[in-house]
């Protein structure tokens, strides 16, 4: 069945390791949905969360094919049901005396900050689900978003609960 | 103290070829130019100990690399400069990728502070290359620069073999350090699995000795991990037969009684009835390409598979495995031969279920072999079968691609492994002679052919200089149809006739040109004369050019067309 998948992988820190791995998906026809990149706390090594589409056949492929490249370490699926995936957004809102209470109420309910305010715009930040932030996006389109950047999806397995 | 660092001090360039011959490297191929100046003023300082090779064009350097490393088994070594140079190569890398060849290719580069600034004769060649190499790196220190080609020719010889890329910057090759090589490379993110899970190779033995149609489809990795002997072993003891992909030819003896050729497009009517027909295949270092499956939801849909291959990718890639087994196919058909051991009752009577099967394999053998109709034009097939006459089966055979290599791989029984050189993943025109190059330096007391046509040898003819310079016997054999066969033998079949330039129509005079060269040139234009003009060239000890006028619109079968399950072939 195709769906989203989410893939950690672990990858040495060096130049042309982005290259690698995003040259792989689009040689071999595979989708980035978000790609995210970042150290650890190893500094020889970078960590990508990448979020993909496929059926499970071709999310055997892509590990495979990830795993023969010489700077991949590990690769690893985080499933729904065993991780917590995160996301976060930058929107920038048009913030007009007739907007601003709007703005206001909906920042409560999805738990978001107001981290700039100008003359005409907020700048609202939020963390959530891919979905919460997508809805997110939705109740403001209304009052005129500006401008949006995102993080793509990040995601860790969850922690053992029993012993 | 300060003598002593003194002492171990070298150049970037020394501490290159220092490092090569640390690797056993005595042969390179390769070509000067402005950013790898400093390594050739080098080079001259150690002629003793390395042999360059001056090819006349790099994409020559790296398929006489090639098939230097398909010949010997050693890893292949390519010296060009930036620019254009490593630009040339790039065919010939992608040719060893698809093909799993251990190559590495040194390029010059501008530079390091020039890099990134569209610097004269820059390219960046490890972007370029990053796809079609198994890894690439780029020098940026000449402190790493020993301890990458360890690790260069560590990954290209190891795991799935492939070609490694290391881009060399000029200041880098005139910069000094102190030089000690490393004994053991550590790599944490690549460690190639060798020895086959032991539950899955019981497995496909339990399956092996129950199945009443198995089939062992065996590929180029069975040549890469050096297994005939082993295979010929194992087959051997249960009896089992075996059909080839064209990387596999040589991989076990052509005129064996278990062998029933070549699968795929043009394989044979026995090979492509035996896989549609088994019920338990055993895939040995092959990846079930698509000119092997045919229409692949029909492919072998009696089987239950079972696939033995060092790379994890290559499995379950095209079509579902019940038993995967990750290792290296010697070591694997190894465990097996040993569990096979203590079993030999149970062989025996494995055996025992399959002759019918053999029987059948045979009767499809008697009734649609290979054939051809002898005429009085030069039939290609003729030709290579004389050509397999008159070399006893012992020669190194290259190809170019198309129908010259379908021939070839047909018609010639390859006894061997490391006999046939071939462009077999990509497809390469232009391959086959470059390759002989190198497979004549590696191999200087064989026999080596080139099964070339009048297009593809056009590709890279330039090498006939290489070939006359260093005296190497190279025997080209033309199969001169004035046409790009293959792709009129498409045209023929799915385009109506319309032969839409394929016709070439203007070729040069290639027994004159092979004299222009300096090489010795020959000409056949009827079958009688076939024989004749092999056996001299064969006495001549220098390059010789063949020019076989053969019957124009000849066609490779069986064929099976694009689309069709590998059952469908067209029978002539």
């Amino acid at each position: 069945m195709e769906k989203s998948h989410i893939l950690s992988i672990l990858v040495e820190n060096e130049s042309g390791v982005l290259a690698r791995v995003a040259g792989l998906f689009s040689a071999r026809g595979f989708n980035i949905e978000t790609i995210c990149v970042a150290g650890t706390v190893e500094k020889k090594e970078s960590k990508m969360i990448i979020s993909t589409f496929g059926d499970e056949q071709i999310l055997e492929q892509i590990t495979k094919q990830l795993n023969r490249l010489i700077n991949v370490i590990k690769v690893q699926e985080l499933t729904d049901e065993e991780s917590v995936v995160r996301q976060t957004i930058l929107v920038r809102v048009n913030a007009d005396e007739s907007t601003k209470n709007e703005i206001f109420r909906i920042k409560d309910i999805f738990g978001a900050r107001i981290i700039d305010a100008g003359r005409n715009t907020y700048i609202i930040e939020a963390t959530g689900s891919e979905k919460k932030i997508d809805s997110l996006i939705e109740i403001l389109k209304p009052l005129g978003i500006k401008d949006i950047a995102k993080t793509g999806q990040i995601a860790m397995q969850r922690s053992r609960k029993q012993a | 103290m300060i003598k002593e660092t003194e002492k171990h001090t070298m150049t970037g360039s020394k501490i290159l070829l220092e490092s090569l011959i640390k690797e056993n490297v005595d042969t390179i191929f390769g070509y000067p130019g402005g950013a790898v100046l400093n390594i050739y003023d080098e080079l001259l300082n150690y002629k003793d100990k390395i042999r360059h090779i001056l090819v006349r064009h790099e994409q020559g350097a790296a398929h006489a690399a090639d098939g230097y490393a398909r010949a010997s088994g050693k890893v292949g070594v390519v010296l060009v400069t930036s620019g254009p140079g490593a630009t040339n190569t790039v065919t010939g890398i992608a040719t060893a990728y698809m093909d799993s060849i251990p190559m590495v290719i040194l390029t010059g580069q501008v530079p390091t502070n020039l890099i990134g600034n569209d610097a004269f004769q820059e390219a960046d060649i490890v972007g370029i290359t990053r796809p079609c190499t198994k890894h690439n790196y780029i020098i940026k220190d000449v402190k790493d620069l020993a301890m990458t080609i360890k690790e260069a020719f560590y990954v290209a010889s190891t795991g799935r073999p492939g070609p490694v890329l290391i881009d060399i910057p000029k200041d880098i090759t005139s910069s000094v350090c102190t030089f000690e090589y490393p004994e053991t490379v550590e790599l944490r993110s690549y460690n190639p699995t060798y020895f086959g899970h032991h539950v899955q190779i019981l497995k496909v033995i339990s399956e092996l000795l129950k199945a009443e149609k198995p089939l062992l489809y065996i590929g180029g990795g069975v040549i890469l991990s050096n297994a005939a002997a082993e295979l010929k072993e194992f087959a051997e003891l249960l009896d089992l037969p075996v059909a080839s992909t064209l990387m596999g030819l040589g991989g076990f003896p052509s005129d064996h009684p278990l062998f029933f050729g070549m699968l795929g497009m043009h394989g044979t009517y026995t090979a492509n009835m035996a896989i549609s027909n088994a019920d338990f295949v055993v895939a040995i270092g092959a990846r079930f390409d698509d000119r092997v499956t045919g229409k692949i939801d029909v492919f072998a849909r009696n089987a239950k598979f079972a696939h033995i291959d060092i790379d994890p990718s290559s499995i379950g890639k095209n079509v579902k495995i019940d038993i995967p087994v990750v290792g290296d196919v010697k070591a694997v058909l190894n465990s097996m031969l040993e569990l096979l051991a203590s079993k030999l009752n149970e062989a025996a009577s494995s055996r025992q279920k399959r002759m019918k099967w053999l029987e059948e394999l045979n009767n499809w053998q008697y009734e649609h072999p290979l054939s051809y109709k002898m005429g009085d034009v030069i039939k290609p097939q003729y030709l290579v079968e004389k050509i397999y006459e008159l070399t006893k089966g012992e020669a190194i055979i290259s190809t170019e691609v198309g129908q010259n290599q379908m021939w070839a791989a047909q018609f010639y029984k390859f006894k061997n492994p490391r006999s046939l050189l071939t462009s077999g993943g990509l497809g390469t025109m232009g391959y086959g002679f470059p390759a002989a190059i190198g497979a004549q330096i590696a191999c200087p007391d064989k026999t080596v052919f080139d099964i070339a046509g009048d297009g593809s040898i056009q590709m890279n003819i330039q090498e006939l200089a290489t070939a006359v310079q260093y005296n190497l016997p190279v025997k080209i054999a033309i199969v001169n149809n004035n046409f790009l066969g293959m792709i009129r033998q498409w045209q023929e079949l799915f385009y109506a006739k319309r032969y839409s330039f394929s016709e070439l129509n203007v070729s040069p005079d290639f027994v004159k040109l092979a004299e222009a060269y300096g090489a010795v040139g020959l000409r056949a234009k009827k079958p009688e004369e076939v024989e004749d003009v092999l056996k001299t060239a064969l006495s001549i000890k220098k390059p010789v050019i063949m020019d076989f006028v053969v019957a124009r619109e000849e066609g490779v079968y069986p064929m099976v067309p694009p689309g069709v399950p590998i059952s469908g072939m067209l029978l002539v």
